[in-house]
């Protein structure tokens, strides 16, 4: 056995090698901590290999597609790393729910059927009702409806549900408390233990898809990976109807940063935390967003990503009126929906639009 | 090869396809194809069940094969059964393949919730064709409810692991009243070949043949695993052991 005293820096070959040994898809904090080591970056194409064959064996030769729809970029939150940061001045932007329709419209006629709400924190107007609201208007053109939102309790996080909303994604950002402290100055999300809590409220509320993620950059990434995986591990044991996916939004060395600032995660090193949380958790989502490059997606479809966003704004009203707004994130691959549909197409994958009906949810 | 009768309708083919995983509409056409099958099953959360130019269903020739939609993803009873309900209302069929499967990970049917919904569905008219773990007494209970099969997992879907449930399926299929379709975990032809032999009355594939190389090839190859399998179970088969046995060392007394 290995030993989880040790550091990944102490991890040999032969770790890695008995942890490829072992059932591909079980999750051990051993294992990750094998898989996510500096000795495993000699096991790449291996890992790659069965990461593509367990996705291949477990999603089938498909890939689900899905688009972002940014409600408002209030925020009461000073998060240091983000573009919506209460401090900065810009014209911050809300979606009436008659806004939000005719976005959503936009998204539903280039072929999503996958909705996923994003806003920063503006409770004051995107709040429950507002949610709900939409929600239901949203339901007869989309069959799948989730948020990435401000963090609720889990009564609301349960009203949300009710009203056809089916998972929640919220990142942690860092599970490594002073950096966490770091970069969470004020607002809400500032309280770290809270955040901590808010998966468990959003399983509790019954919602079916949990996603959880860090905000690759802010610190060692290895240490992030291994927080992850106890994370995913104690919310599938403890909440077994709810299904746990994971995401991987990367910061990007931009002109006016810092870059000694940040642990600025390398392609290889993605791939390696993309794989090795494949080879233990054989079925959870794995999800990448247009933050990454074109040429990086169109490879990392083939090694474990089951869902991809495309054509995405990250802006409030940015399908109706692009280049409008000031963006949470820059996206690197402004292909089309239908450009990346081709794209999966090529690979000898199915684009799939529609994998959830709104039925599910009474309603 | 004795006919596949299910709820009154009688069928040549003794192997269900599923619709899922395949790399594109065109080539799950050609697998179906080849597969000879008559009854395909499509999972309701991946088809838009009211669209008619939905991809999915387009390359179903529904002149060929009976449509059987299924409740997978469904959590409890009620999902399934609105499910159920609103594919019955969007195209008429009346079949359903049931699936209540909680857990999203080894997607193992819920035995309570399962029970459950046939009870609703049966009385409510459909042809109810439940997915349950390999579990003799439920499928006794569902008999009495009045299912049309009984579908037994071999082993979890999707794991390819072959039949790993067989002490269990050979009560079922023992003391099944109604066609036994072992669904589930069969990777490979050889699988569906032993369930057949073991007198199952028909097998569900879907993964196996998906996610081949040439889904086509292996269509075809799980067809004739199907038909050989069943010809071994109606030919009879000789019976096996481990030593020869000329001798009657206990009776030889009686001819001397």
């Amino acid at each position: 056995m290995l030993s989880t005293q040790k550091h990944s820096g102490e991890i040999t070959s032969r770790d890695v090698e008995q942890a490829l040994g072992t059932p591909a898809g079980c999750y051990s904090p051993e294992k990750l901590l094998a898989l996510i080591s500096p000795a495993a970056e000699d096991y790449l194409e291996r890992m790659a290999q069965l990461a593509h064959q367990l996705t291949l064996q477990r999603f089938g030769r498909t890939v689900r597609l899905y688009a972002p729809l940014y409600l408002s970029n209030y925020c009461v939150n000073g998060c240091a790393y983000c573009g919506f940061n209460k401090d900065h001045q810009f014209p911050r932007i809300r979606l009436t729910i008659e806004n939000a329709l005719a976005e959503a419209d936009i998204i539903a006629k280039e072929g999503f059927r996958d909705l996923l709400l994003v806003s920063s924190e503006d409770r004051l107007f995107v709040s429950v009702d507002y949610l709900c609201e939409l929600a239901s208007k949203l339901r007869p053109k989309f069959s799948s409806i989730s948020v990435e939102i401000y963090q609720m309790a889990t009564e609301e996080y349960a009203k949300l549900f009710a009203a056809g909303i089916e998972g929640v994604t919220l990142y942690q950002e860092t599970y490594d408390r002073d950096t966490y402290r770091k970069y969470h100055h004020s607002g809400p999300k500032a309280d770290y233990d809270n955040r901590l809590s808010a998966p468990d409220s959003i399983a509790q509320a019954g919602m079916r898809e949990i996603g959880i993620g860090v905000l690759l950059g802010l610190s060692d990434w290895r240490l992030e990976t291994l927080a992850l995986g106890e994370h995913a591990h104690y919310l599938i044991k403890k909440y077994w109807k709810s299904h746990v996916s994971f995401s991987f939004p990367r910061l990007r060395p931009a002109k006016n940063v810092d870059r000694s600032q940040f642990y600025f995660l390398s392609d290889k090193n993605l791939v390696q935390m993309i794989t090795a949380l494949r080879l233990c958790f054989a079925d959870a989502g794995l999800v990448l967003s247009t933050r990454e490059s074109a040429a990086l997606r169109d490879h990392l479809i083939e090694i474990g990503i089951t869902k991809v966003s495309a054509g995405s704004k990250t802006s409030p009203g940015g399908y109706s009126q692009p280049k409008n707004a000031v963006e949470q994130f820059e996206i690197d691959d402004t292909r089309s929906p239908f450009e990346v549909a081709e794209m999966i197409k090529s690979h000898g994958l199915e684009p799939v639009w529609k994998d959830w009906d709104s039925a599910f949810i009474k309603g | 090869m004795d006919k596949l009768v299910i709820a009154g309708k009688e069928f040549n083919s003794r192997l269900l396809v599923g619709t899922g995983k395949f790399a594109s509409p065109e080539v799950m056409a050609e697998a179906l194809e080849k597969s000879g099958a008559e009854i395909v099953t499509v999972a309701l959360r991946r088809v838009d069940i009211e669209n008619k130019n939905d991809d999915t269903l387009r390359a179903i020739d529904v002149k060929k094969y009976l449509l059987l939609p299924n409740t997978s993803g469904a959590r409890d009873a009620e999902e399934a059964v609105r499910l159920s309900k609103l594919a019955r209302a969007a195209t008429g069929i009346n079949w359903v393949k049931l699936e209540v499967t909680p857990d999203p990970y080894y997607l193992l049917p819920d035995p309570i919730e399962t029970l459950k919904a046939a009870e609703i569905l049966v009385k409510d008219g459909f042809i109810v064709l439940p997915y349950i773990n390999a579990d003799p007494v439920l499928s006794k209970r569902l008999q009495d409810i009045g299912t049309a099969t009984v579908m037994p997992l071999g082993s979890p879907i999707g794991s390819n692991q072959g039949i790993k449930t067989r002490a269990a399926l050979e009560i079922i299929i023992e003391q099944a009243n109604v066609p036994v379709v072992v669904d589930a975990g069969l990777g490979l032809p050889s699988h569906a070949a032993e369930a057949m032999e073991m007198g199952a009355d028909a097998v569900l594939i879907n993964t196996a043949i998906a996610t081949a190389n040439e889904p086509s090839r292996m269509a075809e190859a799980f067809k004739l695993a199907v038909e050989a399998g069943r010809t071994a179970y109606e030919a009879g088969a000789a019976v096996s052991g481990k030593n020869a046995n000329a001798s009657s060392p206990l009776t030889g007394f009686l001819r001397e």
